[in-house]
């Protein structure tokens, strides 16, 4: 499925939670399916930390498939013969919106002169995305992992704009154990003798180190069951152990795999921003330190889906939303689904979650 | 679909446009009732996350939690009628369940399978086991119902709670009973308040 692919700049400066502003923000996405003549038929669909805006296209990098192509087409969950879906690159981060690989107004690129920001900064943008496309109320907002935190945050501070608001294994606050797994990653990057305060753009990118950060973070993705399915202690072309750092062991060949693939697609610095803004999110804390009074009031419908075998925001964060929503007399669906596979449950072969899905946006 | 006659019975009380909390609410059906024939702002509460996940295929708002603990979290009032179908003797603590029920809902709807009924008595005293009956069909050993429960039972906890019974309904075979309940209702439905 082809998408269209376009970018916009921002008419107004972006206001960050941080204080100070975005000039000049560019924000990149893709369109799959006709908006209808009244505009009442689009989805929102935020995607994850290192995901982008080609959520059913190739990637323009790697070629692959796109990252929830499973899900988004004609005929499937996220029918695209009804629905028109939007899906945008985060600021911050590095396909097409504007992040830290970017050029400043003196021409060189941001790196660490690139403000901090927020979730809700991320959502700023996509909120000014469409209203500059002049599209109100969204027919769903649907993120999974930090998009479902991006999810949560517009039906928090911007609730007349999505009709419903679907929220996959993810969270309304970041865990110190998701801080601490995050700070590991950083300081991967930034150990990286190549990262160079952040500049390093002229010269070689910190691939090392940035490819470090995501095999930790790959970890934090899968299941141990997974883990233990996929390789086991199986060895990697090799019939004996070769008493030394090779990756002997399939499992460290595959992360080391997976860690280089990362690094051809992402900026390191993308990385940092984007995980810092994942740490300082915090709903509740945004709403007096109660959760609750984040969702006072709502229209809106809300379904969370969380997987027994994730570990990285278990069914527990879920429950706390939909806690909190309760509270606020929301309209909330919540379903413990089983999968093995983890936190990456979200992207992979889980029937039920097609079901409830496609149930849950009729 | 047809509802079962319990349910049905509460279906044909609940007021048009109202806001019904349906607790133990299995696959939806009278939730999905509810919402298409009385146009109710229906949610349900559902332990068994297979169930759970056919009523958010079908558009339901369904949470999947455990009565004995999750009621805690709705606010008082936010309902007008909460229901428990046939989980009453399912509950860790009837008495407290009862308790949320009435803080969470205006009204209350509560159907159980009346222990005393003729067929419970007879294989208890003349079998000398735990009955197994058509209303009660689990062995001893696997049965969920952990606290079995009468229509007199029902009607001294509902008074020791200040509940009122707005109305009663009972069933055998799927039939109305009037008389002789506590004999020969298989089935029992309240319809409680608490000022």
């Amino acid at each position: 499925m082809a998408g269209a692919s376009q970018s916009l700049r921002l008419n107004d400066p972006l206001p960050l939670d941080g204080g100070g502003e975005l000039v000049d923000a560019s924000i990149a996405y893709e369109t799959y399916g006709a908006l209808n003549e009244d505009r009442s038929n689009v989805i929102l669909l935020c995607h994850a930390l290192t995901g982008d805006q080609y959520v059913a296209s190739p990637h323009p990098v790697t070629g692959k498939p796109g990252w929830w192509e499973r899900m988004v087409g004609p005929g499937k969950p996220i029918d695209t013969d009804r629905f028109h879906v939007i899906c945008a690159n985060v600021i911050g981060s590095c396909m097409g919106s504007t992040g830290p690989a970017s050029e400043a107004s003196d021409g060189k690129p941001y790196a660490m002169r690139f403000p901090v920001i927020t979730i809700r900064d991320m959502v700023r943008g996509l909120v000014a995305l469409l209203d500059e496309l002049g599209i109100g109320q969204l027919h769903a907002v649907v993120g999974g992992s930090m998009g479902g935190m991006q999810a949560l945050s517009l039906a928090a501070n911007w609730p007349e704009r999505a009709a419903r608001v679907l929220v996959i294994a993810s969270t309304s606050r970041h865990s110190a154990q998701n801080i601490a797994f995050h700070e590991l990653g950083r300081q991967a990057v930034m150990a990286d003798p190549r990262w160079n305060g952040g500049d390093y753009y002229e010269g070689e990118a910190p691939d090392s180190g940035l490819a470090v950060a995501r095999m930790a973070a790959h970890i934090t993705y899968l299941s141990e069951e997974a883990l233990t399915e996929k390789f086991g202690r199986n060895l990697q072309d090799r019939d004996a152990k070769s008493f030394g750092f090779d990756a002997d062991f399939q499992v460290e060949s595959y992360l080391r795999y997976q860690g280089s693939g990362f690094t051809r697609r992402f900026d390191a610095n993308s990385y940092l921003y984007i995980t810092r803004a994942m740490d300082y999110f915090d709903l509740a804390d945004e709403h007096g330190g109660k959760l609750a009074d984040a969702f006072a009031g709502t229209d809106a419908r809300f379904c969370l889906v969380s997987f027994d075998s994730d570990w990285l925001y278990p069914t527990s964060e879920s429950r706390h939303v939909v806690r909190a929503l309760n509270a606020a007399g929301a309209a909330v669906s919540f379903v413990e689904l089983s999968a093995p596979h983890g936190h990456d449950s979200f992207l992979l072969d889980v029937p039920a979650l097609d079901r409830v899905v496609e149930g849950f946006l009729t | 679909m047809s509802l079962r006659p319990d349910l049905l019975a509460i279906a044909e009380a609940i007021v048009p446009h109202s806001r019904v909390l349906d607790i133990g609410c299995g696959d939806g059906a009278l939730l999905a009732h509810l919402r298409d024939e009385k146009q109710v702002d229906a949610r349900g509460m559902e332990i068994d996350g297979a169930c759970v996940e056919r009523c958010v295929a079908q558009g339901l708002s369904v949470v999947q939690g455990d009565a004995n603990r999750d009621l805690a979290d709705y606010p008082d009032k936010g309902f007008d009628y909460t229901v428990l179908s046939q989980t009453l003797q399912t509950a860790t603590r009837p008495d407290q369940m009862l308790d949320q029920l009435l803080r969470v809902g205006r009204q209350a709807f509560v159907s159980f399978p009346n222990f005393a009924h003729w067929r419970t008595r007879s294989a208890l005293m003349l079998g000398g086991r735990m009955p197994v009956t058509r209303a009660i069909p689990v062995s001893w050993y696997e049965t969920p119902n952990i606290h079995h429960v009468t229509v007199k039972d029902f009607r001294e906890l509902a008074e020791e709670k200040n509940a009122r019974v707005e109305r009663e309904w009972f069933f055998s075979g799927g039939k109305p009973v009037t008389r002789g309940t506590n004999w020969r209702a298989e089935f029992a439905v309240f319809q409680l308040s608490r000022d």
